[in-house]
């Protein structure tokens, strides 16, 4: 046939169906009836006749599908039919319908929603244009760039960017009118919004050309979300003044709604020139070289052209050159630029996600093999029906087909199942704010990759599993089988759907290990020593700088709010530390320190890098910190006294030998002021869950005043109730000066977020390992034991005991199951290296976590054999050989 | 109807182009045609017909036409076309050949080898 005349009867067969079936019904109906006139004429009454005529036709839709079928372009209707095939066979099989469904619901969800994380969090960090070229330094990295003239010189002197802009954090008291409340800003360079090539919502950003110098720029741009939410929408909040920290800002514009700032899981309220830092961040200098507060990330799109190990090395000449110039002020450590967003957590982040990924790919594996091995059952059990179809002339391709469709369709629902609940849950964690008070968000909320990358998982597992009875299949002779009924031989020969589970069970025996590694991990973590105590304590974060204090009046009005809070009822110790308590908000700073005998500060003289807090009197009483040796701070340890401090175990052992070696011995901060140790603390945990021995060094608040800080009170009230007191005395002491009160504890989750996460998340897939485990077990025991009721039964009528029984049943699934197990501890011991950059103190060499392994596995065995071993216990010989 | 002979394959398509070459038919027609010159001896199921002719209508060897039967039905009446017909002459040359080889094949005793 010609191609228009194929393709004009492919479009008839399409559009016109019913027609060319209207049709073709008619024709076969007028050969059944002249049929019928003829019989007639041979002397039957037209009622049999007919139906004679009907019985001789033979099998009428049959042939009518075949005449379909040779008209050509039948791919649809062949699917359609198969489809229908399928739907009425998996019908047949609701429990399995149920499971394969369900397991592939949760496998394909959990894949999606991981995916889903490393899409808002590796794949699509920032939401600007050209993203790809945006490349720059990060917060911590060493390489000298948290400074403004340092940035400055990186701007100007730099081959490889077109542009560089940098960014600070800035947490201000915003009044627009006598209701003034925390908000969290970016102090961004003029240049910000042009290098990041976006356009405002409403009104304009401001550019390079709004800088003239320091304070010249009271402008200030909303985030979206916080012109909704604060402002309420309101288009003529253009030019408005409002307060920040008590100096009159304009607001000149909003930005657009997707753009959140430049770094992942904070969420900004506004936006303002970096010139104009000082004011509401003293210690963000722009003109200290030293600084290390001034700048968060720095970043650019690259030149065209230049690739990003030139531009590396480019920014780290000029690191270089800047520690050769000032070597007092800048230490430079060798960098690489990384694209901006993650900052200093690019690489956890991504070893998280990409653990994930691994661990629920896993998932999606052993589901497919679990699926696979049912399958592979599914289609033994029809092995008969598809050899009748195979010696009825079927091709194997059809029937090969239909097998596809079945497992396609099983594939689907269960990836569009799982998609629902990936997306409901995403939506959930996008909008989650894990601490109240923080601006801390999770960017991931679906996008249509999602979508496309679930849909896709679906089909590749459903060819995944749905290729495993192909073999079965095409191997099948109709004959034998015909011939010998179903009872394929159980044999001692491994077979794949063996092979299969043994994999299986690896895979879910890595994900429970990896889970209990995790889950103890945390565990121990929570009952590490912290060199303080967090129970019973409250956290009063107070920035006078919101409030407009000056320098001067910062020390008295500090020592008021302590009193006040030492006057609550039922208050043991009040002290103040200035920025951060440790262990809050992953927010430390260090210091060098020199040996006494050091004249040359330069950075690279320095003999430890510890630490640094400011402490009042009293700090070290309200925390719970153990003295070791020596006094700590009294109200006379002030500007007038002689320099002191106090060290911790490890600062003292590494500077002086030993703790008692250290009281009364003298060292040099970088300015080359002398300090007395006059005290010793035990050591702790200061930036994060996960640090070894540090040294740090605590220096009293009243020789180094600062105006942001918090005051540690210790107290066995109900924290509720002391909240509220605490607040009502803050009050009394200024009415207008934003207060942050909250438990030391709650302080502490944020610290532990990404170990609760990570431990949440191995829990829940070790869980999902744990019941694809079950169901396969379960499965692979049923199946053998219903095949083999027949010979179970002749065993038991020859008197075989019920242990033999269940041996002969269950050996089988039991053995594989060990194998499965062993090999998969053994993976999940050495899977848990990786897990040990992510969760605190995940050592797999833990005897419990060993023994649980074992124990959990066994424990699902025996659940998962149970029924089927019930089953063969209770086989009735009689009756069983009577049936067959 | 006794010692049908199963039909082998292929041979079908021939049958009914012979059939329909000796005048238009309907399908109940072409399998009486069939039945009646070759003496009743082939077995064919009434249904099998169909896929075959469509599949002859659709290689274009066959074109069909509604009209009414001689018991005054609607029937759907096949007739060769063109090609058909040329199909039809090189297809029976081709199978009087396979015929004479296997008959000679077949009779071929001893000695003669």
């Amino acid at each position: 046939m010609s191609l228009p005349a194929y393709i004009r009867s492919l479009f008839g067969r399409f559009f016109y169906r019913s027609e060319v079936a209207d049709e073709m019904e008619e024709e076969l109906l007028s050969h059944v009836e002249h049929r019928a006139d003829d019989l007639e004429r041979s002397g039957l009454d037209r009622v049999t006749a007919e139906r004679r005529a009907r019985i001789e036709f033979g099998a009428h839709e049959r042939y009518k599908e075949e005449s379909f079928e040779t008209l050509g372009g039948n791919f649809f209707d062949t699917l359609a039919r198969d489809v229908r095939l399928a739907l009425r066979v998996l019908r047949k099989s609701p429990g399995f319908l149920v499971a394969a469904v369900l397991t592939l619901a949760l496998a394909i969800g959990a894949n999606a929603v991981v995916f889903g994380i490393m899409n808002g969090i590796v794949l699509r960090p920032l939401n600007v244009p050209q993203v790809e070229t945006l490349l720059g330094t990060h917060y911590g990295d060493g390489s000298g760039f948290q400074s403004y003239a340092n940035y400055l010189d990186l701007r100007d002197h730099n081959h490889s960017f077109e542009d560089v802009a940098a960014f600070n954090m800035a947490f201000v008291g915003l009044d627009k009118g006598n209701d003034p409340a925390a908000a969290t800003g970016f102090a961004a360079t003029g240049n910000y919004f042009d290098v990041l090539r976006i356009h405002p919502y409403l009104g304009r950003f401001f550019h390079a050309s709004d800088e003239h110098g320091p304070n010249s720029a009271p402008y200030l741009v909303l985030t979206y979300a916080y012109w909704h939410s604060r402002f309420q929408d309101d288009p003529g909040v253009i030019g408005r003044v409002v307060q920040l920290d008590r100096h009159p800002y304009t607001i000149i514009g909003v930005a657009p709604p997707g753009f959140q700032g430049t770094i992942l899981f904070v969420a900004p309220d506004f936006f303002m020139p970096i010139d104009n830092q000082e004011q509401v961040a003293p210690e963000g200098s722009l003109t200290a070289r030293g600084s290390i507060h001034s700048i968060f990330d720095t970043f650019g799109h690259l030149k065209p052209g230049v690739t990003p190990a030139q531009a590396t090395a480019d920014v780290n000449a000029i690191g270089a050159s800047l520690a050769k110039a000032y070597p007092k002020e800048v230490s430079h450590q060798a960098t690489t630029l990384l694209r901006p967003g993650l900052t200093a957590f690019t690489g956890p982040a991504r070893a998280f996600v990409g653990g994930l990924m691994l661990l629920s790919g896993l998932i999606l594996l052993a589901a497919c093999a679990n699926l696979g091995s049912l399958f592979a059952a599914h289609a033994a059990d029809r092995s008969r029906e598809v050899a009748l179809r195979l010696a009825l002339g079927s091709s194997r391709n059809r029937i090969l087909r239909q097998l596809m469709t079945e497992a396609l369709l099983i594939s689907l629902a269960g990836g569009a199942l799982g998609l629902m609940a990936s997306v409901a849950l995403l939506r959930k964690i996008s909008v989650w704010q894990p601490f109240a008070g923080a601006p801390l968000h999770i960017p991931v909320s679906p996008d249509a990759k999602l979508y496309i990358v679930a849909v896709a998982l679906a089909v590749l597992s459903g060819f995944l599993f749905g290729i495993v009875p192909v073999r079965q299949v095409l191997r099948a002779n109709p004959y034998e089988i015909v011939k010998a009924g179903s009872s394929p031989r159980l044999g001692r020969r491994l077979t794949l759907r063996d092979i299969l589970l043994v994999l299986q069970i690896a895979i879910c025996a890595v994900l429970v290990t990896s889970s209990m590694v995790a889950v103890r991990g945390l565990a121990r973590s929570l009952k590490s020593d912290f060199g303080f105590e967090p129970r019973n304590t409250m956290l009063l974060g107070a920035n006078l700088g919101m409030a407009g204090y000056d320098n001067d009046r910062v020390l008295p009005t500090q020592k008021r709010l302590m009193d006040a809070m030492a006057s609550i009822p039922g208050v043991e110790s009040v002290g103040l530390v200035n920025n951060y308590p440790p262990l809050v908000y992953t927010a430390a700073f260090r210091a060098n320190m020199f040996k006494d005998e050091t004249r040359d500060m330069n950075n690279a003289n320095a003999a430890s890098a510890p630490y640094k807090y400011e402490v009042s009197p009293g700090y070290f009483e309200a925390a719970g910190t153990h003295f070791l040796a020596g006094r700590s701070f009294d109200w006379h340890d002030d500007k007038n006294g002689p320099p002191v401090a106090i060290a911790n175990a490890e600062f003292a052992r590494k500077m002086f030998g030993s703790v008692t070696d250290a009281i009364g011995k003298f060292c040099r901060r970088q300015n080359g002021v002398r300090v007395q140790i006059v005290g010793v603390v035990e050591s702790g945990k200061y930036l994060g869950i996960t640090d070894q021995q540090e040294p740090a060094i605590f220096l009293p608040t009243l020789q180094a005043p600062l105006n942001n800080g918090y005051l540690v009170v210790r107290s066995r009230r109900d924290p509720q109730e002391l909240a509220a007191a605490m607040r009502s005395k803050a009050r009394e002491v200024d009415s207008g000066l934003p207060v942050d009160i909250r438990s030391w504890n709650d302080m502490l989750s944020v610290v532990l977020f990404p170990s609760r996460m990570a431990t949440a998340s191995l829990g829940v897939l070790g869980f999902m390992g744990a019941m694809l485990s079950i169901t396969g077990i379960f499965g692979m025991a049923a199946y053998s034991v219903s095949k083999r009721l027949r010979e179970l039964g002749i065993r038991m009528a020859l008197g075989a005991k019920r242990t033999e029984v269940l041996k002969a049943a269950l050996g089988r699934a039991v053995r594989l199951l060990a194998i499965g197990s062993a090999t998969g501890l053994i993976l999940g011991i050495l899977a848990s290296k990786v897990l040990a950059s992510i969760v605190y103190q995940a050592t797999s060499r833990d005897p419990l976590v060993l023994a649980g392994v074992v124990v959990a596995m066994a424990l699902l065995g025996v659940l998962a054999t149970w029924i089927p071993a019930q089953r063969a216990l209770a086989v009735n010989p009689l009756i069983l050989l009577r049936e067959d | 109807m006794p010692d049908q002979a199963q039909l082998l394959p292929g041979t079908l398509d021939l049958l009914i182009l012979k059939a329909v070459s000796l005048g238009p038919l309907h399908g109940y027609g072409v399998l009486l045609r069939i039945a009646q010159i070759t003496g009743q001896a082939l077995m064919i199921e009434q249904g099998a017909l169909y896929p075959a002719l469509f599949r002859l209508v659709r290689q274009g060897w066959l074109k069909a036409e509604w009209g009414t039967s001689d018991n005054n039905r609607r029937a759907k009446f096949y007739e060769l076309t063109a090609t058909g017909r040329k199909r039809f002459t090189e297809e029976t040359e081709s199978w009087n050949r396979l015929a004479v080889a296997m008959t000679t094949a077949l009779a071929a005793i001893a000695e003669e080898v």
